[in-house]
């Protein structure tokens, strides 16, 4: 029982400034419902409730956590605050990881708090409990932070989405980028636990396609304090590429390891595999320059871009990563297809979730396959030098754009068996 | 080339001298430890927060008032050891009468609330800090390249516990702390102020581990999650050692490193419970452990 009231202790709403907004909002839908009862008759309990679940205190809590709740805050604000003339309410909690505490809060927000929607779910292993409880409810997950390939694969589900990334698009995005460009040998370090595995296996997969050759590797367990004596393991392989199939801490130490070996300094490339703009703040330009990644968004790729990103700044005090702007993605997509559908009842909007194009500052001409793939195009980035960046978040120079299907394939490469949803 | 066990010998030689490296780590912090449990009879289990601390300690100055690294080596210590002095006076000096677990339950406790205030504040990526420009970049030593900085950690280590071990067992001060924890009531009845000492004792075991936080900041990332990643490990290796012996401790903290560093070559996937393997074997066959007396 302890563990409910720890899920729901950590749950916060959304954020004092977004109070006033809901406020105003909810005056208006009470205007506007007058003026239109048969479209307000649509959306249950009259509001739409989101709840963004993630990781907040934990090693994530930075690669996605409360900058998740802000950026779907913007989705509601840019869609004008309500659907359908009721407002809608966005709420958050911290799952710590912890697949059982996140079905447990999911449990209570499905039938207590009238939440139609969960998103983030940071971490694959409670993306997965979250949208299989979820699928039972008949409600909408969105996962963004959560990438394993089998949120829409081999445990689909058709209210399920997987909308910023997964180990797929990393793996093709940093591993196919490089090999192509003549970087062939490579050298793993990667974490000992599934999602390790299941990173380097794709990222090998994609190495040995493109004909180059895996010289290597070295498991180490989760939260490796140390990592100099990997480093010199993967020095001694003489690959090209150390390529880090971990995630977190882990990284970032393995990441300042190398710099500090010298492996950097001699010419060897360091690829992660899941490492974001959080990160590679944490980490400092100086120990992440010249890092290979692949991210879904950066804040200066555009002008729109920027400009979101400078009012997500005003709010939080950082720039946005993938997670992030994937959320915010995600919240306002979802709020457009109950527009469209012209209800909030699951079924209906989960049908207009995969057939709505997904156009927005997050993607670019993006497609929803039948097994709840968001597909759109990733960016490979490299780190810059302290000569090159210009700025404290000036930090990424674009090396590349992997399409979206080469990046997620194909529905049935997914594994996803969609004969197995309901037809309408 | 020379082989040993299918690995080439300079590449052991680095591995090595890499677990030494380790090793000087877990030596400064058990020895700290070792200090608290052997004067105080408290299981300090602050101990990982106290080490995260002095690397924030270090980061914060750098960052607020521009202090560099070499004057924060003294002052965030001494930070350190002022705050836990504190906490030592106001609180856990209430606990000596009690069961040893109450002083466990105290610290450990205390050690959750000072990483979950650090997690709120600064999040769990950790924050970057830079490695002093007189010690960047390294040697060649022919059998691996050894960043500088990784030299001067060991030669301060090696230093710093040879320093306590004097301090403890040869000096007068060294001493009275013996004795006051041998027989309190005798060493005040001599006009010792014994619970001056305690503070002392406790504030120098924490005063360690803030030391050692701020050795590891340019290596490690300075995180709120530093100090827990650490602790468990050290405290085997003062199990190891025997609870208590202080010299026990350091040999103990290098050996392990060494060994966990082999361990790394061999078998990787069982580095990090190679330590825990050895502490179950230990307190089979000496329960005590290695450098402790049978009680």
């Amino acid at each position: 029982m302890h563990v409910v009231t720890r899920g729901t202790g950590s749950r916060r709403p959304a954020g004092s400034s977004r109070r006033p907004i809901g406020l105003a909002a909810g005056l208006v839908a009470g205007a506007l419902g007058l003026a239109a009862p048969a479209a307000a008759q649509e959306i249950s309990d009259d509001v739409v409730k989101i709840g963004i679940m993630n990781d907040r205190s934990g090693v994530y809590a930075d690669t996605a956590g409360e900058g998740s709740v802000v950026a779907a805050g913007l989705a509601v604000e840019d869609f004008g605050g309500t659907v359908l003339g009721k407002p809608v309410e966005i709420i958050s909690a911290d799952h710590q990881n912890k697949a059982d505490i996140g079905s447990n809060i999911a449990r209570e927000w499905y039938d207590t708090q009238q939440v139609d929607a969960i998103m983030d779910l940071t971490t694959s292993s409670v993306a997965l409990a979250v949208q299989g409880l979820s699928r039972e409810k008949k409600k909408i997950t969105m996962t963004t932070g959560g990438g394993s390939t089998v949120i829409a694969g081999a445990q689909c589900s058709p209210y399920g989405f997987h909308w910023a990334y997964n180990t797929r698009a990393l793996s093709q995005g940093t591993a196919g980028s490089l090999v192509e460009g003549g970087d062939d040998s490579w050298f793993f370090l990667t974490a000992d636990y599934t999602f390790g595995d299941s990173l380097q296996g794709e990222a090998t997969k994609v190495i040995e396609e493109k004909g180059g050759t895996v010289l290597g590797a070295a498991r180490h367990p989760l939260a490796t304090n140390d990592f100099s004596s990997f480093m010199l393991q993967a020095q001694g392989s003489g690959a090209k590429v150390i390529g880090l199939a971990n995630a977190g801490l882990d990284t970032a130490n393995a990441v300042k390891a190398a710099t500090e070996f010298g492996l950097v300094a001699s010419g060897q490339k360091v690829a992660a595999l899941l490492f974001t703009l959080a990160e590679v703040k944490g980490l400092g330009i100086e120990a992440a320059q010249g890092l290979n990644l692949t991210e879904g968004w950066y804040w200066d790729q555009s002008n729109e871009n920027r400009e979101f990103a400078k009012r997500y700044m005003a709010k939080f005090g950082k720039m946005p990563n993938m997670i992030h702007v994937g959320t915010y993605s995600a919240v306002l997509q979802y709020l457009k297809a109950i527009d469209a559908a012209g209800t909030d009842a699951t079924e209906a909007v989960a049908k207009k979730l995969h057939e709505m194009p997904v156009e927005d500052l997050f993607a670019k001409n993006g497609k929803v396959l039948p097994n709840g793939r968001m597909v759109y195009d990733m960016y490979l980035f490299r780190v810059k030098t302290p000569d090159q960046s210009k700025g404290e978040w000036d930090l990424y120079e674009e090396v590349a754009t992997v399409p979206g299907d080469v990046a997620y394939g194909t529905v049935e490469e997914s594994g996803c068996d969609v004969s197995t949803f309901p037809q309408d | 080339m020379t082989m040993i066990f299918g690995i080439a010998l300079p590449a052991l030689l680095g591995q090595l001298l890499i677990g030494f490296i380790n090793g000087s780590f877990y030596a400064l912090l058990s020895l700290g430890l070792a200090v608290i449990f052997g004067l105080l009879r408290v299981i300090n289990f602050a101990h990982g927060a106290q080490y995260m601390l002095g690397a924030f300690t270090a980061y914060l100055l750098l960052v607020h008032t521009g202090i560099g690294f070499w004057p924060a080596l003294v002052v965030a210590p001494l930070i350190v050891a002022a705050i836990s002095a504190l906490i030592e006076r106001t609180m856990l000096s209430r606990l000596y009468d009690l069961d040893h677990l109450y002083g466990l339950l105290f610290t450990f406790g205390l050690a959750l609330i000072i990483e979950g205030t650090f997690r709120w504040y600064y999040g769990a990526a950790g924050q970057p800090y830079a490695t002093p420009q007189l010690l960047s970049g390294g040697t060649n030593l022919g059998f691996m390249f050894l960043p500088n900085y990784r030299g001067f950690v060991v030669v301060a280590s090696i230093v710093i516990c040879l320093a306590v071990w004097l301090l403890i067992e040869k000096t007068r001060l060294g001493a009275y702390l013996r004795a006051a924890t041998e027989n309190p009531q005798l060493v005040q009845a001599f006009g010792v102020n014994v619970p001056l000492l305690l503070t002392l004792t406790y504030a120098l075991g924490a005063g360690l581990a803030g030391l050692a936080g701020v050795l590891a900041a340019p290596i490690y990332q300075v995180s709120p999650l530093m100090g827990s990643n650490l602790i468990i490990i050290v405290f085997a290796v003062v199990v190891i050692g025997g609870m208590g012996s202080i010299g026990g401790a350091i040999i103990t903290g290098y050996v392990l490193g060494i060994l966990e560093g082999l361990t790394k070559v061999f078998y990787p996937e069982a580095s990090n419970i190679v330590v825990f393997v050895i502490m179950a074997i230990v307190l089979m066959l000496r329960p005590a452990g290695l450098f402790g007396k049978e009680i």
